[in-house]
């Protein structure tokens, strides 16, 4: 950035160059081409969402095969290699092709509606961000096709059984993970640009709504570990091909390093799966409570918290491998310390219901759900930081409920929330309540016979990644197996909701909800695919 | 309004739900050792802390849920940030963590002295079973899993420890501190006992450690809980912990049944007998990869039934069994197995599922194999 340019300049300057693409918009072309080429934030958000809830489909499907068959004991319906196949892919599409570009979409779709912005900073490359993931993905998904199958080792890989043990289509999910990864720090990289330069006049990043600060921190956490992600696949890639020995030991090589690799990644990316669900939720309560947030500034240093403990939590996977004692103390103590900032959060949006004037429109239902139920998540996830009780939880079905709790009424609600919350923004509808009813209450009912059951198998001694278990493991299974049958047919439900509400429905006006108060409530409801072409003129307020 | 006395209901429920988890069988075991006992109390503290804090903040939110409903009128209060609440909401919680902080760092530090131990047992994972060294005595064996397939497939009634029993448990006396050095094969396993609190991942070109003073005599059952592959759900582990004078006595049982053993790689075996002997070991150690009619499982585990090479080339096939073929699946034998049993199960594969070669290895030659 230019240190010369007034603080204004950059606003004017990106609302000439959308004056270009509108013009150019005219001629554009229609049908395939208009989606292939397309550089406008809403409609590439709108291909993110889609793209993401199919894949929330193809994931939940291969979710619904291990679900069918842990239903009873023995082996009925696949054999314990494809069982591998499916678990794998299950985690691996969640995670890298449902939730995140979820998020992404959101922030496509939101960010720029939120701080006044005509589109994202770098719209061609926001264009290719998202063409990459199909590209990413129809690659994954083919290894199943592949002789020796998919990837069946985890969606945590871990390595010599990724490499050594591996089927030969492992080359392939690299390379899908590869550009996955490309199209993350792309999508991060965008964020961060816009975020930085496009805000309204007058709106300083104190001012912004909390969507946008969760995720401006998400995309730097994003920048930060994809590139570790990346450096951890391509030492797998030639470890397979070129006959190196980074994780095979018997060439003096070291199985616990990709261990090491592999959680400072992972750990930030499960909180870039779940700070801009914060960030949504924040928005819904104090909209439907009809009350400021209680603590904007806390939440903000809460979000920065938690980012930054997340670099320096990574080993608490690992509590079993065998680590000095001085490291299982060191992240036996920062992991607890996380439960600090996220309590913050907690109690923020507690205290925002306190004495406001509450009503329960379907996104509120979700935003109260994703408070009680990801709250949940936390509590097991402060239990297994107490590492001499994680010898005992490590690698159950405990641990399994305990993600799932996070991530499924965590982030996948949170994301539903958002959904409801914003689709009068984009199709100029309000969603069928009575139906956003039956979803919710499917869904909550669902979830919980799913994932609750989970606890306490793990804790009676259920490993997790088995396709049979013993008989005394069954009645818990049986009842999660129906639960998740419940939650997967109750997203039809869902999908019904967004077509509806895309074709017709009662229409929004542009402030669609009493309580809003962000920018995006000050554009007509459907937004024009062109918005803030002149820059809005921006008044903080209390959040 | 009603949506919210739902709201109450689930509330009731998610907290009538926390003593039933005190039942046998939803909880974690109180289990055999003082370690295990005091890891279980630390899961308890912690549990109850999060259902008090739990009720807390979830009484307060359906309170206000209840409360403060537009449709009874409520009027919203604008009031935000308070410097006293949120310094107290950041510095209760801390303070309940260093609480819980002291006792899990006490319990840890004792997990991790492994000194002066009376027994060594090496412990070895390998796709997918568990091999037993107890070092210094002479004494090592395999253990597999012990369910027929047949109850996996629902073709046989199944038993009441259905996928966590072997043909081999490991023995331990009670009342002596056994140290266990854990390692791996192949890929990452991890060695699990509920019972004894000990879980640890066995690593390729790591030694773990880990420790266990058993207070009571029984047969303590687990799993594998690393994910190792195919059959990572069909290596169970199982302990018959003994009376110490029990536990001896089995010992020097072992030790001269080894020697035995070793003796009986001197004399010649008759194909027969070598056809008996080699059917187990292939039901026990081969069959998970290369299947019980020795079909395989392309692309990783070849067929040996009509496997052309394998026919051919005796030499071949004794030197893939003996020392394993690098960068593949298939694990070198020559320490996990004995003289004895690599002739057998060379044998067996050589004749089994019309593989007729009628060749019988003698267990002299494979001793001479693994001079080389």
């Amino acid at each position: 950035m230019a240190p010369k340019l007034p603080p204004h300049h950059p606003v004017q300057q990106s609302s000439t160059v959308s004056g270009a693409g509108q013009a150019a918009a005219h001629a554009a072309p229609r049908g395939l081409m208009r989606w292939l080429l397309t550089t406008n934030h809403k409609e590439i958000g709108s291909l993110y969402l889609i793209f993401s809830l199919s894949m929330f489909f193809i994931g939940g499907i291969f979710a619904l095969v291990v679900r069918a068959e842990l239903f009873q004991p023995g082996l009925q319906l696949v054999n314990p290699e494809f069982f591998n196949q499916m678990t794998t892919m299950h985690g691996l599409i969640m995670v890298f092709a449902a939730v995140m570009p979820a998020f992404t979409g959101l922030a496509n779709w939101m960010i720029p509606l939120q701080i006044g912005a005509p589109d994202m900073a770098l719209p061609r490359l926001n264009n290719f961000s998202f063409w990459l993931l199909p590209v990413a993905f129809t690659l994954l998904l083919s290894t199943l096709l592949m002789p020796g199958g998919g990837p069946n080792f985890g969606w945590t890989f871990y390595a010599p059984l990724s490499t050594t043990y591996a089927p030969p289509s492992t080359t392939f999910f690299i390379l899908s993970l590869h550009i996955a990864g490309i199209s993350s720090i792309l999508g991060a990289i965008n964020i961060i640009a816009t975020i930085l330069n496009m805000r309204a006049p007058g709106m300083r990043l104190m001012d912004m709504p909390l969507f946008c600060w969760t995720w401006l921190i998400t995309a730097f956490l994003l920048i930060a570990v994809m590139p570790v992600l990346a450096g951890v696949i391509t030492m797998m890639l030639m470890d397979i091909n070129f006959g190196t020995h980074f994780f095979n030991a018997a060439g003096g090589g070291d199985p616990v390093l990709f261990q090491h690799l592999f959680w400072f990644f992972g750990h930030p990316e499960v909180y870039i799966m779940i700070l801009p669900a914060f960030g949504i939720v924040s928005a819904i309560i104090p909209t439907f409570a009809r009350k400021p947030l209680f603590g904007y500034a806390s939440m903000v240093y809460a979000t920065a918290a938690i980012a930054i403990l997340s670099f320096l939590v990574w080993a608490h996977h690992m509590f079993v491998v065998g680590l000095p004692l001085a490291a299982e103390l060191f992240f036996m103590y920062t992991t607890m310390i996380i439960a600090v900032p996220t309590g913050v959060k907690v109690f923020n949006w507690i205290t925002t219901l306190f004495r406001g004037s509450i009503t329960f429109e379907p996104p509120m239902l979700f935003a109260l759900a994703f408070v009680v139920l990801f709250t949940i998540g936390g509590f097991s996830g402060l239990m297994l930081a107490i590492a001499p009780a994680d010898f005992q939880y490590h690698d159950t079905y405990f641990v399994v409920a305990h993600f799932h709790y996070v991530l499924v009424p965590g982030a996948v609600f949170a994301i539903m929330a958002g959904g409801y919350y914003w689709l009068p923004k984009w199709t100029g509808h309000y969603p069928n309540v009575k139906l956003a009813q039956w979803h919710f209450w499917l869904s909550v009912i669902g979830v919980n016979l799913t994932f609750f059951p989970m606890h306490f198998a793990g804790l009676a001694g259920m490993p997790r990644r088995i396709p049979d278990y013993a008989l005394q493991f069954a009645d818990f299974n049986l009842v999660s197996s129906l639960g998740a049958f419940m939650f997967g047919a109750s997203q039809l439900v869902f999908v019904a909701v967004v077509i509806l509400c895309v074709r017709g429905g009662e229409r929004a006006p542009a402030k669609a909800w009493e309580g809003a108060t962000d920018l995006e409530w000050t554009v007509p409801s459907p937004a024009p695919l062109h918005t803030f072409e002149t820059p809005p003129t921006f008044r903080p307020q209390a959040h | 309004m009603r949506m919210s006395f739902v709201w109450m209901a689930s509330g009731l429920v998610g907290s009538a739900a926390a003593p039933a988890a005190l039942a046998s069988g939803w909880n974690m075991p109180v289990g055999v050792t003082d370690l295990s006992a005091e890891i279980h109390s630390l899961h308890m503290t912690i549990f109850w802390i999060c259902v008090i804090i739990g009720l807390v903040v979830f009484g307060v939110m359906f309170y206000s849920l209840f409360k403060y409903r537009r449709s009874r009128g409520a009027k919203a209060a604008h009031f935000h940030e308070n410097t006293t609440v949120e310094v107290i909401w950041t510095a209760v919680p801390l303070l309940i963590l260093i609480g819980m902080a002291v006792p899990a760092t006490a319990t840890l530090k004792k997990m991790y002295d492994t000194s002066d131990a009376e027994l060594d047992v090496m412990i070895i994972g390998q796709q997918w079973r568990w091999r037993y060294e107890y070092l210094g005595e002479d004494v090592a064996f395999n253990s597999s899993m012990s369910t027929p397939r047949a109850q996996i497939r629902g073709e046989e009634p199944r038993g009441e420890h259905y996928l966590l029993e072997v043909d081999n448990p490991l023995v331990l006396p009670i009342n002596r501190k056994v140290r266990f050095l854990m390692t791996s094969d192949d890929v990452i396993h991890s060695w699990w006992v509920p019972d004894f609190a000990v879980k640890q991942d066995t690593i390729p070109g790591f030694i773990n450690e880990n420790w266990v003073r058993i207070n009571e005599p029984g047969i303590y059952r687990g799993q594998c809980a690393e994910l190792c592959g195919m059959d990572h759900g069909f290596m169970p582990i199982v302990v018959h912990a003994m009376e110490e004078e029990e536990f001896d006595a089995w010992l020097v049982e072992r030790r001269e049944e080894a020697e035995q053993e070793a003796m009986g790689a001197d004399r010649e075996w008759a194909l027969e007998e070598l056809m008996e002997r080699g059917e187990m070991v292939y039901a026990s150690i081969c069959a998970s990869c290369h299947q019980p009619e020795g079909q395989g499982a392309a692309p990783a585990f070849p067929a040996l039934a009509g496997n052309q090479r394998l026919l051919d080339d005796l030499a071949w096939h004794l030197d893939v069994i003996v020392n394993g073929v690098s960068g593949t699946a298939m694990p070198a034998f020559r320490s996990t197995l004995n003289p004895v049993e690599l002739a057998a199960v060379t044998t067996w594969t050589r004749n089994a599922w019309g593989n007729d070669t009628g060749d019988a290895v003698q267990p002299s030659a494979v001793v001479e194999k693994l001079a080389q």
